[in-house]
């Protein structure tokens, strides 16, 4: 069986809003197939009695910060790498749902 | 055929911190666009999130308050989407593992006399998206992140409403709940409480659940009510006419009182949950969730049933007052200096009520003291003012922000309860009112409550009512 088929780098590429072409969706396919594949060595091991990990230090856990304000950035700052802005706001192309 | 409707509701709500879930940015309301951001709520590569203590524990309490289970190992999930007012392409929410599960409201539509249970499935905790606005006929949209990362409460019921007077029922006992706890603000014209919903219709006996529509963008509580009473009937008309239901998300307008299709050029959702790498798991010991659960406050439910018994209230009456937390406490508060709570209660919801509903504000915006209400009770009570008096003292106390006491001795207000000085009146009227004399002793005893009035007009109000009718039964009838 195929790790991964032309339809889901499709559907990933929708969900991703990736428009791809005809090559791309060959190269892509190829790509991730052989990533996967590689990763799927990890299917090897038996992980039966292994409780699942959310975070890379299992012993770390309830890390908190105190309900504090900092300071915020400026908001000239945060519009500065903005491709597109309208006074204070970002701008995009319209996005109305059901539209 | 007959059918049933099967709602659950999705309530969200903001918390009300100071800072927002995952950064120390401000979640203060009506600022300026992108004011209240930094590299975490913006989405920067390499910023990382911390969790807000304040919020993880006001989740805690909701969730006891609700009577859920708190999970022993809480962590987070990202999930996956891209929209533009979602700056990483996901929300750090909760998925298979949410804060807390299995609670139950209990409510009590009103006409129905019954209590009925409504199960909520799960509460978690997430984080709001940024606001998206677009203006009128442009191609574009704008982006506003200040509200991106702002605490919020997911509250999510079983499939467990059967009407839309339950639902109605459940979103007002839910919100009074939410402001007992004192975690949010509740208002939903700043969109810190917003609900959706899940609706479908089966036929009375049908076990299996029908096609279910998901509803959004009901801004108030009346608009839920009216869009689901719109979307009972457009499917329970679908069902009769042997069409289909489809499953979709629907859109309430509320100017044109329907729901419309959301065509959404979204395929299936698809949101690749996984864990959030970013944030710890988390642990509340036993210990911690006994302290909280003994520190809640107490609840409008079993307020009221104090209230019951400790003051002999209706169940009507103790239902209203403690509908709302501020009136409850400003209820005890009256109470407390004037000890006569059958009376209290009857002001309180009445007058004091009528002026909340006709200002359309809170009682804490009508700002008028336990003691304002109280003095004119006593006034009442010893007959320095009659009822008609005090109603319009009351009225004038909270628009003047004056003491009762001194309004009444400023414009002389005092009620007339000099016998001598009455009796007096009442001849001259009895003199002059030849018809209604007559009138009373052929047996039309309504005229008594003409010769009542044209004293009370004499005196512009001020004279003692039940002692000029008495006067005036013992002239006629003596």
């Amino acid at each position: 069986m195929k790790i991964i088929d032309k339809a889901t780098v499709k559907h990933v590429a929708l969900l991703s809003r990736l428009i791809l072409n005809k090559d791309e969706l060959e190269l892509y396919s190829k790509q991730l197939a052989s990533i996967l594949s590689y990763i799927s060595k990890l299917n090897e091991i038996n992980t039966k009695d292994v409780p699942p990990t959310s975070h890379a230090l299992a012993t770390l856990k309830n890390v908190f910060r105190k309900d504090l304000l900092k300071p915020s950035l400026n908001t000239d700052d945060v519009l500065k790498n903005a491709p597109s802005k309208e006074g204070a706001f970002f701008k995009c192309p319209q996005v109305i749902e059901g539209k | 055929m007959k059918y049933e409707t099967v709602i659950g509701l999705e309530v969200h709500l903001q918390l009300a911190t100071q800072t927002k879930v995952f950064c120390g940015c401000s979640t203060k309301f009506g600022q300026r666009p992108n004011s209240q951001t930094c590299p975490v709520c913006l989405g920067f590569p390499g910023s990382l999130p911390v969790l807000n203590e304040e919020a993880f524990y006001f989740s805690i309490k909701v969730a006891l308050a609700l009577n859920c289970q708190i999970q022993n190992l809480i962590k987070f999930d990202r999930k996956n989407y891209y929209y533009p007012d979602l700056p990483k392409n996901f929300q750090i929410s909760q998925y298979d593992m949410p804060l807390s599960y299995n609670g139950v409201v209990y409510i009590a539509p009103q006409g129905s006399g019954e209590r009925k249970r409504v199960r909520v499935k799960r509460v978690h905790l997430e984080e709001d998206a940024g606001k998206l606005v677009h203006p009128e006929r442009e191609n574009y949209s704008l982006v506003d992140f200040n509200r991106s990362g702002v605490p919020l409460l997911e509250i999510v019921t079983e499939p467990d409403i059967a009407s839309t007077e339950e639902a109605y029922d459940y979103l007002v006992r839910l919100k009074s709940i939410l402001k007992y706890l004192k975690v949010s603000d509740c208002d939903m014209e700043k969109g810190s409480l917003r609900c959706d919903a899940n609706i479908s219709v089966r036929p009375i006996g049908e076990e299996a659940l029908g096609t279910k529509v998901e509803l959004k963008n009901m801004n108030t509580f009346k608009g839920v009510r009216l869009a689901l009473e719109y979307e009972t009937k457009r499917q329970i008309g679908l069902a009769q006419e042997g069409e289909k239901i489809i499953q979709e998300t629907r859109l309430w307008d509320s100017e044109k009182q329907i729901t419309t299709s959301m065509r959404s050029k979204e395929e299936a959702q698809d949101y690749r949950y996984f864990p959030e790498p970013d944030l710890v798991p988390f642990v509340v010991d036993n210990a911690v969730i006994e302290k909280i659960k003994n520190s809640l406050p107490e609840l409008p439910e079993a307020k009221a049933n104090r209230f019951i018994s400790e003051f002999g209230l209706s169940e009507y009456d103790a239902g209203v007052l403690t509908s709302q937390i501020d009136i409850a406490d400003y209820f005890e508060e009256c109470v407390k200096l004037y000890p006569n709570p059958k009376t209290v209660a009857n002001w309180v919801t009445g007058d004091i009520m009528a002026q909340l509903n006709a200002r359309n504000i809170t009682m804490d915006e009508l700002d008028v003291l336990p003691s304002s209400l109280t003095e004119i009770l006593k006034m009442i009570e010893s007959g320095v003012i009659s009822g008609k008096m005090a109603k319009e003292l009351l009225l004038e106390s909270i628009e003047t922000k004056s003491r009762p006491e001194d309004i009444v001795k400023k414009k002389d207000l005092f009620q007339i309860s000099d016998t001598a000085k009455l009796e007096k009146m009442a001849k001259a009227v009895l003199k002059r009112e030849k018809k209604s004399v007559r009138d009373y002793k052929s047996g039309k005893t309504n005229a008594l409550a003409f010769l009542v009035g044209q004293i009370m007009r004499q005196t512009k109000g001020k004279a003692n009512p039940a002692i000029v009718n008495e006067i005036l039964k013992k002239e006629l009838e003596g």
